[in-house]
C-alpha cells in the first residue's frame, strides 16, 4: 500500500470491511439456525442430544427414574438464574471445542465443578431426606468428607452401559 | 503504480493522515472479518459432517448369506468390527494370562513361526499333574481368536494322541460346513464331523470362528450354533424349571452376549464311541456338579501314569466359572467386559477385537466402575494374586497325594485304601484343575475359585487319610457331600 491513501482507495476498503463483517455475521447466523442455537437457550433435554454424543445419556435418561420430574437443566444447571446462563455458556463453550476437536475421553467423565452442580441440584429437591442423613456440613473443607448422593444412586438419571 | 514512478504533487482527492488511520482500521477489519467468516464456514463444515456421521449406521455392499463364511466378505459391510476382529492376532501379556511371541524354528511338523510361552516350563509341576496325558507334552499360554486352527493343528498334543474332528467344533468357523455336511440340518452334520478323524474333518474348514458362527447373517442378530451349547444349556434350564428351552428363541439379548462365547469357553467331554461333544451341565454348572455328573457316566479321561488313578482334565471353563461370580449376578455378559462398547463417530460398536479386560481398562471396567486404571488394575491383580496363592498351595497337596499313592501302589498293588484315594485324587485334580485351565486366574468367580481348591484340599487330606486307613477319619466321596457335611442345620 502506497504511502497515500486517496479517497477512492479508502472507500474500497471500506466496502471489502462490511462485506466481510456481512459475509462473517450472515455465515454466523445461518450457522446458529442450522445448529439450532436457539434451542440451547431453552429446557427441552432434546437440545443437549443435538450432537449424537450425547444421544445415549438421553436415551437413558428417557428409561431413567427421573424422566418424569427432572430434565437435564434441572440437574446439570444451578438452581438460580445467573448461575444458570454462565452454566450453561461454560458447558456450551468447552462442550462445543471438544466435540469439535474430538479430544474427549469415552466413557465421558464429568468434570468435578459440574458434579458439584449436580450435586447441588440432589440436595435442591431432596433436601429433608439429606440432611437426616449427612454427616458432613455442606461446607466441609474437604469435599471427599461430604456425601455424594450419585456415588450410591447412580441409575436415577441416565445409566449408560 | 510502478515504483519507479515519480512523485506527483497532491490532488484535491487525496486524504489527510487521519483518514489513513481510518483505512488501517477498516482493512484490520476486513481481514478479522474474513478470518471469522473462515472460522465459522470451518464450523458449519464440521457441524455438517458430524450430522451425517450421525446418519448412516452402515452401507450394505455385499449380500451376506448363511454360507458366507468368509470373515473379509463381511468386513465390507461391516468395516469398523472387521477390523478389530483381525486384531486378535496381537500377542500381550498380563500378569497371568495374555501370551508371548516367541520365536520358533519351524519343523515339517511345525510350520508356525511364532508360538506362545509354554506352560509346562513355566511350571513344571504341571507335568506330573497331568503324566500319562498329551497335555504332558505340550501345553501353551492360549493365543487369540486368529491362532485357534493353527495351534491346535500343530500343537505337539496332535503327535502324542491324534485327535477326533470333534475339536475343531471350537476351533474353526463351522456353521456352514455343519450345515453342508448335514444336508442343511445343523445336528447331522455335528454328528458326522465328530466321527471323522481330526486331519479329515480338517479339510472341511478353512477360517477360524468368524461373523456367521455368532451372528444371523439377515439381522445380524447373535444366535447360537454349536448343536452341543444347545443341548448343554437345555439341561441347565431345565433345572431352573424352564422346560424344553430353545436357547435361539427363548433366550434374551442380554444373555446372548454371554451364551455365544459359552458355546465354546466351556468344559465338555467326548461322548461314547461316536465322540459326541457333550457339556456336562445334567447336574449343574459348579464343577462338584460336574465331578457328579462324570462320576455318574463312569468317565475319565484317563489312568495317571505314575498313580493309576482315573483322572479328568478340565479344559476351560470360564463360561462356567463366571456364572458363579458377582457379574453374572449383576447380569453382565462376557461382552460387555471382553468386547466393550467403542464410540466410533455417531456409532456405538461392540469391539470385535476379543481381549482381556485388562488390556482395555477404560472401557471394560471404567463405564460402571468410576475408579482409576491403577485401582481397578490393583483389584484384579490382588483377586488374582490370592487365587494364584491357593492354586500353588492346592495343587502341591494334589502331588503329594498322588506320589503317596504311587510309592503305596508299588509296595503293594492291592493295599486296602488304595482305591479311595485314587477317588480322592480324582476329585481334587479336579477341582485344582478346573480353576487352574479357567482363564482369569480366579477373577471371573474368586469365591467360587477359593472354594473349589478348598474343597481339592480336602480331598487331598481325605484321600492320604484313606491311605493311612486313619481310624474315624472322613471318608471320600464327592466334593458335593462334603459341602453338605459342613452345611448347619436348620430349624
Amino acid at each position: 500500500m502506497g504511502s497515500r491513501m486517496t479517497r477512492s482507495k479508502l472507500e474500497r476498503v471500506g466496502v471489502v470491511a462490511t462485506a466481510a463483517l456481512g459475509l462473517a455475521l450472515g455465515l454466523g447466523a445461518f450457522t446458529f439456525g442450522y445448529a439450532k442455537g436457539g434451542s440451547y437457550l431453552t429446557n427441552d433435554p432434546a437440545a443437549c442430544a443435538n450432537c449424537h454424543v450425547m444421544a445415549e445419556h438421553f436415551a437413558a435418561w428417557q428409561r431413567a427414574s427421573h424422566r418424569g420430574v427432572a430434565t437435564c437443566n434441572d440437574c446439570h444447571t444451578p438452581h438460580n438464574l445467573v448461575g444458570k446462563y454462565v452454566t450453561k455458556a461454560r458447558n456450551g463453550f468447552w462442550h462445543s471445542f471438544y466435540f469439535t476437536t474430538g479430544r474427549y475421553p469415552d466413557p465421558l467423565r464429568i468434570t468435578p465443578r459440574n458434579h458439584d452442580v449436580t450435586e447441588a441440584a440432589c440436595r435442591f429437591c431432596h433436601q429433608e431426606i439429606v440432611s437426616a442423613i449427612d454427616p458432613a456440613p455442606a461446607n466441609a473443607a474437604h469435599a471427599g468428607d461430604r456425601l455424594s448422593c450419585v456415588r450410591c444412586h447412580t441409575y436415577v438419571g441416565h445409566w449408560v452401559r | 503504480m510502478s515504483p519507479n514512478a515519480p512523485e506527483t504533487p497532491p490532488e484535491p482527492g487525496v486524504v489527510e493522515p487521519r483518514s489513513r488511520v481510518r483505512g488501517r482500521t477498516l482493512a484490520l477489519i476486513a481481514g478479522v472479518a474474513a478470518l471469522a467468516a473462515v472460522a465459522v464456514a470451518a464450523l458449519l463444515t464440521n457441524i455438517v459432517e458430524h450430522r451425517q456421521e450421525a446418519r448412516n449406521a452402515f452401507y450394505r455392499v455385499v449380500a451376506l448369506t448363511d454360507t458366507t463364511t468368509d470373515p473379509a466378505i463381511w468386513g465390507k459391510n461391516f468395516p469398523q468390527q472387521y477390523d478389530a476382529y483381525r486384531r486378535t492376532v496381537d500377542q500381550v501379556r498380563t500378569r497371568y494370562g495374555g501370551s508371548e511371541a516367541l520365536p520358533h524354528r519351524p519343523t515339517s511338523s511345525d510350520p508356525r513361526s511364532v508360538i506362545a510361552q509354554s506352560r509346562l516350563e513355566e511350571d513344571s509341576r504341571l507335568r506330573e499333574f497331568w503324566a500319562g496325558y498329551a497335555f504332558s507334552k505340550d501345553f501353551r499360554e492360549e493365543r487369540g481368536h486368529a491362532y485357534m486352527m493353527a495351534d491346535q493343528e500343530f500343537t505337539g498334543r496332535q503327535q502324542a494322541t491324534p485327535q477326533p474332528g470333534t475339536c475343531l467344533n471350537c476351533h474353526a468357523s463351522m456353521y456352514a460346513t455343519y450345515l453342508r455336511l448335514g444336508g442343511g440340518d445343523l445336528t447331522r452334520g455335528f454328528e458326522a464331523i465328530n466321527k471323522m478323524p481330526y486331519q479329515e474333518a480338517r479339510q472341511h474348514v478353512r477360517h477360524p470362528v468368524s461373523c456367521v458362527d455368532c451372528h444371523d447373517p439377515a439381522t445380524m442378530q447373535l444366535r447360537v450354533t454349536r448343536p452341543a451349547f444347545m443341548e448343554g444349556i437345555r439341561l441347565v434350564k431345565a433345572r431352573q424349571g424352564i422346560v424344553n428351552f430353545d436357547v435361539n428363541r427363548d433366550a434374551t439379548r442380554q444373555e446372548m452376549r454371554a451364551f455365544v462365547c459359552g458355546q465354546c469357553h466351556v468344559e465338555y467331554y467326548f461322548k461314547g464311541p461316536e465322540k459326541r461333544l457333550t457339556y456336562p451341565w445334567a447336574k449343574g454348572l459348579t464343577a462338584d456338579s460336574i465331578l457328579a455328573y462324570y462320576d455318574s457316566v463312569g468317565f475319565k479321561d484317563w489312568t495317571h501314569a505314575a498313580s493309576g488313578a482315573p483322572v479328568l482334565k478340565a479344559q476351560h471353563p470360564e463360561f462356567e466359572m463366571f456364572n458363579q461370580g458377582i457379574h453374572a449376578r449383576s447380569s453382565v455378559a462376557c461382552a460387555d467386559c471382553h468386547m466393550p462398547y467403542e464410540r466410533v463417530g455417531a456409532m456405538k460398536i461392540s469391539d470385535h477385537h476379543v481381549r482381556s479386560p485388562l488390556l482395555n481398562i477404560n472401557r471394560a471396567c471404567q463405564t460402571c466402575h468410576k475408579f482409576s486404571e491403577e485401582e481397578l488394575r490393583a483389584r484384579v491383580e490382588a483377586i488374582q494374586d490370592h487365587t494364584f496363592e491357593l492354586r500353588n498351595i492346592a495343587l502341591d497337596a494334589v502331588l503329594e497325594l498322588t506320589r503317596q499313592i504311587t510309592s503305596s501302589a508299588a509296595a503293594d498293588s492291592s493295599a486296602p485304601g488304595l482305591a479311595d484315594a485314587r477317588r480322592a485324587q480324582r476329585y481334587a485334580q479336579f477341582l485344582v484343575d478346573f480353576v487352574e485351565a479357567e482363564n482369569s486366574m480366579g477373577f471371573h468367580a474368586p469365591q467360587e475359585a477359593a472354594r473349589l481348591l478348598a474343597l481339592a484340599l480336602d480331598q487331598a487330606r481325605t484321600g492320604e487319610n484313606a491311605l493311612r486307613r486313619v481310624a474315624g477319619a472322613v471318608p471320600v466321596s464327592l466334593p458335593g457331600a462334603a459341602v453338605e457335611r459342613a452345611r448347619p442345620q436348620q430349624k
